[in-house]
C-alpha cells in the first residue's frame, strides 16, 4: 500500500490548488458563487484523504467528531439572519483558532510522551498513563524539531487568542455583552499578560516541557485573547474579527508545519496573507489605523471640544418625500444599517422598483462600512433581491450627489455625517464620507432624534436642504410605497 | 518533516498569493470573501482529525477529540454561510425591463 500515502499528498495538492483558485473566483461578483464552490469540493477532497491514511487511529471518534460538528455548524448557518452573518463568521473562525490551538496542545503533550521514552520515572511529569501506554507503545512519530516546537507553539499561542478574541467578538455583536470593558491600567494589564504568555511560551520552545507550564501557557493566551478584545467597541469589531481570521490562518499554518501537511501551510499563509491586507483595507474604509482599533478607545478621548451645530431639524411627511421622488430625475438611496435592523430592505426595493416604472433614474450608494461589515450592506441588499449593478461603492457615487434631486437617507449616520470633512475635534474627523449634503434634497427617514452608533451629533439633519421623515424604517418605508402607489391613482 | 527553507518558500510564496488575490477586490465582496477565507483555514480540521488519529493517552484524545469538532464547525460553518451570501449576488440580466 505504499502507493496510498502518495495518494493522499496528491489530494492535499489538489485541495490547495483549489483553494487557491476558488479564492481567486470569490474575489470577482461573477465568479464569486463557483469560487467558495471549487474551495468546498477541495475541502471535502482533503477530508476524504485524511481518512485514507494509513497510520490513522481512533476512526470512528474522528468521524464521530466530524459529524457533530458539522451537523451543528451546518444547521447554525443555515437558520441564521442575513443582518446577524459578521457574528457567524467572527464564531466560526473562533472554531478554527481553537482547532489550532488544540492541535499544537495535543502535539505538545505528545511531544513530551515521545520525548522521555521509557525512563522509569519518579517525575510528576510523567502521570502512570503515560509510562503504560510508553511500555507496549513504540512511538510512530519522532519527536519534534526546534523549529517545529516553535512554531507550534506560536501557532497554539495565536490559535487560542483568535479563539477566546472571536468568541467576545461574538457575544458583543450578538448584544450578550454590549459594553465596553475599561479599567484603569488595563493597557499594563494586558501587556503583562501578553509577556507571560510569552515567556511560558518560550519555556515550551525551549524544551521546558512540563505539564504546569503547557497548561498555564494555554489558560494566559485565552485570557490575553479575552483582555484584548473587551475593550474594543461594537463600531470596530469587523476590523477585529478580520484580524482574528487572519490570525487563525496563521495559526493554522504554522500547525500545518509541525504536522508536515502542505496543504495546511498553504491554505493557512495564504488566508493570513489575505486577512492582513483585508483587515488594513477595512481599518482604512474606516478612517481607524489598527493599532487604534486595537488600543484606542473610541469616543472617549475626543470628546468634549465638539462643536456645537445650531439650527433645527425640519420634518417632512411621507407623502410630500414621496411626491419629490416620484418627479425627481435622479435619486440615490443610502441605506444604513438601521435599516437591515428594521428589516426594510425589501420595503425600500419595491420603493425604488416603483420610482425605477416611473422612469426615475434610482441608484443605491453604499458606503464601504455600512453594515456591521465592509460589504455587509452589499450582502443585504442583495438578499431583498437589489441587482449588483444598481448598487455604487462611495467613490463611483460622490462626484453624482451635485447632479442628483433627492438623496434617501435611511438608517445610516454617521457615514453621511458631514463634521468628518469640517470639524477637526470631531472623532469621526477625516473619515471618508458619502457627500450627500451636496444633492438638491436630502430626505432622511430616521427613528428619533438620536446621535448614531458613534455617539456624534449630525449636522446634516440641520442642514437647510434636508427634510426629516420620522419613523421606523420599515413603516417609514411601506409609507413612500403606498403614497406612491396612490400618485398613479 | 519539512525541510526547513522549502518551508520556508513555500510561507513566502504562499503569501504572496493571498496578498495578491485580494489586492484588487471590489468592496462589496469584502464580507463574504472574509468568510470565504474563513472556510479556507477550515483545512485546520484535516490536522486536527491527524492529531486525534495519533493520539495515544486519553487526554491527547480528549483534546484531538475537541480539535476536530472545533475544526469541523469551522469548515462547515465557514461554508454554508459564505454560500448563502454569494448565492444573493445577482446581476439585474443587463436590461433595466425587466427589474420590474
Amino acid at each position: 500500500m505504499s502507493w496510498l500515502p502518495t495518494l493522499v499528498k496528491a489530494c492535499y495538492f489538489l485541495a490547495a490548488l483549489l483553494f487557491i483558485l476558488g479564492l481567486k473566483r470569490m474575489s470577482s461578483p461573477r465568479t464569486a458563487r463557483d469560487g467558495i464552490v471549487w474551495a468546498g469540493v477541495g475541502m471535502l477532497l482533503a477530508v476524504l484523504a485524511t481518512f485514507a491514511l494509513p497510520d490513522l487511529h481512533h476512526r470512528g471518534l474522528i468521524l464521530a467528531a466530524v459529524l457533530i460538528g458539522v451537523a451543528a455548524a451546518w444547521w447554525s448557518g443555515r437558520r441564521v439572519a442575513m443582518t446577524a452573518m459578521p457574528q457567524m463568521v467572527a464564531l466560526y473562525n473562533g472554531m478554527g483558532g481553537g482547532a489550532a490551538a488544540g492541535i499544537g496542545a495535543v502535539e505538545l503533550v505528545a511531544h513530551v510522551r515521545r520525548a522521555l521514552p521509557a525512563v522509569p520515572d519518579t517525575s510528576p511529569l510523567r502521570p502512570e498513563a503515560w509510562a503504560l501506554d510508553a511500555l507496549h507503545q513504540v512511538p510512530a512519530v519522532a519527536p519534534l524539531s526546534a523549529v517545529a516546537l516553535l512554531l507550534g507553539v506560536l501557532g497554539a499561542l495565536i490559535g487560542a487568542v483568535s479563539f477566546s478574541g472571536s468568541l467576545v467578538a461574538f457575544a458583543k455583536l450578538q448584544g450578550w455583552m454590549d459594553r465596553r470593558f475599561v479599567f484603569p491600567g488595563q493597557r499594563i494589564v494586558n501587556l503583562l499578560v501578553l509577556l507571560l504568555a510569552l515567556v511560558h511560551g518560550a519555556m515550551l520552545a525551549t524544551g521546558h516541557l512540563e505539564l504546569p507550564v503547557i497548561v498555564a501557557f494555554f489558560v494566559l493566551s485565552l485570557l490575553f485573547g479575552l483582555l484584548m478584545t473587551l475593550p474594543i467597541g461594537g463600531a470596530d469589531m469587523p476590523v477585529v474579527i478580520s484580524l482574528y481570521n487572519a490570525f487563525t490562518g496563521l495559526a493554522v499554518a504554522f500547525e500545518g508545519y509541525v504536522l508536515g501537511n502542505e496543504a495546511m501551510i498553504i491554505a493557512g499563509m495564504v488566508v493570513g496573507a489575505a486577512g492582513t491586507l483585508l483587515t488594513q483595507l477595512m481599518a482604512k474604509a474606516m478612517n481607524r489605523s489598527l493599532g487604534n482599533v486595537l488600543f484606542g478607545s473610541f469616543g472617549a478621548a475626543a470628546g468634549g471640544a465638539a462643536r456645537e451645530i445650531s439650527g433645527a431639524q425640519k420634518p417632512i411627511e411621507a407623502a410630500d418625500a414621496a411626491v419629490m421622488m416620484a418627479y425627481a430625475e435622479r435619486v440615490a438611496i443610502v441605506p444604513g444599517y438601521g435599516m437591515a435592523v428594521a428589516q426594510a430592505q425589501h420595503k425600500v426595493w419595491e420603493f425604488a422598483k416603483l420610482l425605477i416604472e416611473r422612469g426615475v433614474k434610482v441608484k443605491f450608494a453604499i458606503h464601504p462600512v455600512a453594515g456591521r461589515m465592509p460589504g455587509h450592506m452589499n450582502v443585504l441588499l442583495a438578499e431583498a433581491g437589489v441587482p449588483y449593478d444598481l448598487i455604487e461603492d462611495m467613490d463611483d457615487i460622490n462626484p453624482e450627489f451635485p447632479n442628483t434631486d433627492v438623496v434617501l437617507v435611511i438608517g445610516a449616520n454617521d457615514v453621511v455625517n458631514p463634521v468628518a470633512k469640517t470639524d477637526p475635534s470631531s472623532p469621526i474627523y477625516g473619515m471618508p464620507i458619502l457627500d450627500v449634503a451636496a444633492a438638491k434634497h436630502v430626505i432622511v427617514v430616521k427613528r428619533g432624534k438620536g446621535t448614531g452608533f458613534a455617539g456624534i451629533e449630525n449636522a446634516l439633519f440641520y442642514a437647510d436642504n434636508t427634510r426629516m421623515l420620522y419613523g421606523d424604517g420599515q413603516a417609514a418605508a411601506g409609507q413612500l410605497v403606498s403614497e406612491l402607489k396612490s400618485l398613479d391613482g | 518533516m519539512l525541510d526547513g527553507f522549502l518551508a520556508l518558500y513555500i510561507f513566502m510564496l504562499a503569501a504572496f498569493t493571498g496578498h495578491e488575490i485580494i489586492a484588487r477586490v471590489p468592496v462589496i465582496l469584502h464580507t463574504p470573501l472574509m468568510s470565504g477565507s474563513n472556510f479556507v483555514h477550515g483545512i485546520v480540521l484535516v490536522g486536527a482529525m491527524i492529531a486525534l488519529g495519533h493520539a495515544t493517552t486519553p487526554f491527547e484524545t480528549g483534546l484531538g477529540f475537541l480539535a476536530v469538532l472545533l475544526g469541523a464547525g469551522n469548515a462547515a460553518g465557514g461554508y454554508v454561510v459564505t454560500e448563502r451570501m454569494l448565492e444573493m449576488f445577482k446581476p439585474s440580466a443587463g436590461k433595466p425591463g425587466d427589474k420590474a
